[in-house]
């Protein structure tokens, strides 16, 4: 068709012109996909951090304080829970599991907690995947260390060899439990949660190495076969119940235990709190990156409008062939859609590209498993949007030119 | 051909003076017109009219016996694109498109255009290329112009694309609206031999207007148009 022709061949003459908004238009559509699609995975890596646990128990603190603590392993509580509340509480009717976990210790910045083989059978993460093993397996002595995949990863560590811990957390930690090595048994597959960052080590062993048991005169032979030890308190522990009728009584009773200040959250309901709260952030991300798109179509309409008045010439030839006033219309509007489909076309192959490249980044820095998929529905919808608002803009350089042709009519205003 | 009856136009509705008042015009087919008058005599304005651009205040402009002022918008758009070659005074060419290109450009809007233009061809396989081809050479632009780059031709060489843009498809009236005042005297004479050629091959009316009376005893005929209109 002939207007298509034009239209492309007046683009190609225009390429300078042309190729900066249309590269506008792809830097901005690249960024709102990226920031689109690093909210989602975001939220779903968020969301499948922890899943099948009913409740976590800690001392009282904050709903999310607690969550950020025990699975996201930010912050830390300075209290824990004493050892006889956690075997008071874990024996009472209808509770299926637990798993105490206990923490404050790291090696090289990342997280150590202590726990016991239950937290391999039970704990689980994403559509309530358990934990699997890449190399190895679970502990069953109490010097014997489980890597998470990220920590043998970014460490360079092998099955057998021997690292120690230090105590509190970060890497500039003065006090090394030197006297307490531990030798690699097993390494986790990744789960693109805290758990890759974190070293796992017996409950027992955490007494252990701060000299802290209850029971410090046991025999040599009962510490390598007793991997629970008789720690005096814990940090948290997880929960899982026969049926979830039981989560709401146990936890009021925790929430009003007598003996001491302990509090029990519902990971799903507080980790929808915690997302709640950042949902602030992602819609100034969202705006941001509306912005960015809109900036860059009024870029185009700028170009555009700039170019007609120039352009009235030819239109004026145009008309002189034949050229209806809806003719001259559709063209304008033709360039200003095809400047915007291909700024898409390019956005995406930019965001594909950028998502390439910033995955492992996400993955390790931000514990954010990104998805390199067709675009999804929502993205297309999206294109579509920026689609439509580019044609809608390209409207209006197209009414102009509609109007010039019928006040110039032939006459070269130039 | 063409026949002005009565034809009165105003810019708008409340001028006091008609910018143009002719009592009547005729025009043959076939014929060769000299147009002139002094600027502001309203040249520009009645080749607006017939054209189809514009439309009379009052009075018919009967073109091809087709009263232009009854028909609408869009069926005036379609009679230009059929009937009528329009040459510029400068500036005839889209920058973007090659010389061949600007000169097909003048049937792409106009099916019967094409038709006619194909019609030059017996070749089994005539195409507008070919077409373009034959006027631009016929009209004087060697064949290593025509694929150039407009902007690289000069005045004269693009006004010959103009007009080759013009007739291609033959039709009935070609309008020239002083396409001779960017060239020197020689390349004048020699740009009007060339369109009378083309215009008598093609059987079309041509209209021509200057302000230059110089060129006046090459036509059939001169019209002044200060003579032309009543006087008020």
């Amino acid at each position: 068709m002939i207007l298509t022709k034009l239209a492309y061949k007046s683009l190609l003459n225009r390429r300078a012109s042309v190729l900066l908004t249309l590269f506008t238009i792809a830097i901005s559509v690249m960024l709102l996909l990226s920031i689109e699609r690093i909210r989602v995975d975001a939220k779903s890596s968020f969301s499948n951090t922890i899943s099948g646990t009913d409740l976590i128990v800690g001392a009282r603190t904050g709903d999310i304080q607690l969550l950020l603590s025990s699975v996201f392993r930010i912050g830390h509580t300075n209290n824990g829970v004493s050892w006889q509340s956690y075997e008071y509480i874990t024996h009472q009717r209808g509770v299926k599991w637990s798993i105490p976990i206990s923490l404050g210790d790291s090696h090289k910045g990342q997280a150590v907690l202590g726990t016991t083989l239950d937290y391999f059978a039970h704990y689980q993460f994403a559509k309530k995947q358990h934990l699997t093993f890449n190399q190895g397996h679970a502990f069953t002595a109490i010097n014997e260390v489980v890597l998470g995949s990220d920590v043998a990863n970014s460490l360079n560590y092998k099955l057998g060899d021997q690292i120690v811990i230090s105590h509190g957390m970060g890497n500039t930690s003065f006090h090394h439990h030197k006297d307490n090595p531990f030798k690699v048994i097993g390494i986790l597959n990744a789960t693109g949660t805290p758990v890759d960052k974190t070293l796992h080590i017996p409950l027992a062993a955490i007494d252990l190495i701060h000299g802290s048991s209850a029971h410090n005169e046991h025999d040599e032979h009962e510490k390598h076969n007793d991997l629970t030890g008789h720690p005096k308190q814990i940090t948290a522990f997880l929960m899982g119940f026969d049926s979830p009728l039981y989560t709401l009584q146990i936890r009021r009773n925790i929430n009003q235990y007598k003996k001491e200040a302990l509090l029990g959250i519902m990971p799903t309901v507080t980790l929808k709190e915690l997302w709640q709260m950042l949902a602030i952030v992602e819609k100034v991300l969202l705006l941001f990156s509306g912005v960015v798109v809109l900036v860059s179509l009024l870029g185009m309409l700028t170009t555009l409008l700039a170019n007609l008045n120039q352009r009235r010439r030819e239109l004026a030839i145009l008309r002189s062939v034949g050229a209806r006033p809806w003719q001259l219309f559709t063209l304008i509007s033709i360039e200003s859609l095809f400047t915007t489909l291909l700024g898409c076309i390019v956005g995406s192959a930019l965001y594909y590209l950028v998502m390439l490249l910033a995955s492992s980044y996400l993955q390790s820095h931000a514990g954010i498993s990104v998805n390199i998929a067709m675009l999804s529905y929502y993205e297309l919808t999206l294109i579509g949007v920026i689609m439509a608002a580019g044609f809608i803009i390209g409207l209006i350089p197209a009414t102009r030119a509609y109007f010039y042709s019928l006040s110039d009519g032939m006459s070269i205003k130039i | 051909m063409i026949s002005l009856n009565n034809v009165t136009f105003k810019w708008h509705k409340n001028d006091p003076i008609p910018t143009l008042n002719i009592p009547t015009l005729i025009i043959n087919k076939g014929e060769h017109v000299f147009l002139h008058g002094p600027s502001g005599s309203g040249k520009s304005t009645l080749l607006a009219l017939l054209a189809g651009i514009n439309t009379a205040t009052s009075g018919d402009v009967f073109i091809l016996s087709q009263n232009l002022n009854t028909q609408s918008n869009t069926k005036r758009d379609a009679f230009r694109a059929d009937h009528i070659g329009y040459i510029f005074q400068n500036f005839n060419l889209l920058p973007y498109l090659s010389p061949i290109e600007n000169v097909t450009l003048g049937c792409e809007f106009s099916k019967s255009r094409q038709q006619k233009a194909l019609k030059q061809h017996s070749e089994p396989k005539p195409s507008l290329q070919k077409e373009a081809v034959r006027l631009l050479n016929a009209l004087g632009l060697n064949e290593q112009y025509h694929n150039k780059d407009v902007a690289t031709l000069s005045i004269g060489q693009q006004q010959r694309v103009a007009a080759a843009r013009a007739f291609i498809g033959s039709p009935e009236l070609i309008i020239a609206d002083e396409p001779t005042s960017a060239l020197d005297a020689n390349n004048r004479q020699n740009f009007i031999k060339l369109l009378f050629e083309q215009a008598k091959l093609s059987c079309s009316t041509l209209v021509f207007v200057s302000h230059d009376e110089s060129l006046k005893p090459l036509f059939d005929r001169a019209i002044d148009l200060m003579s032309l209109q009543e006087p008020l």
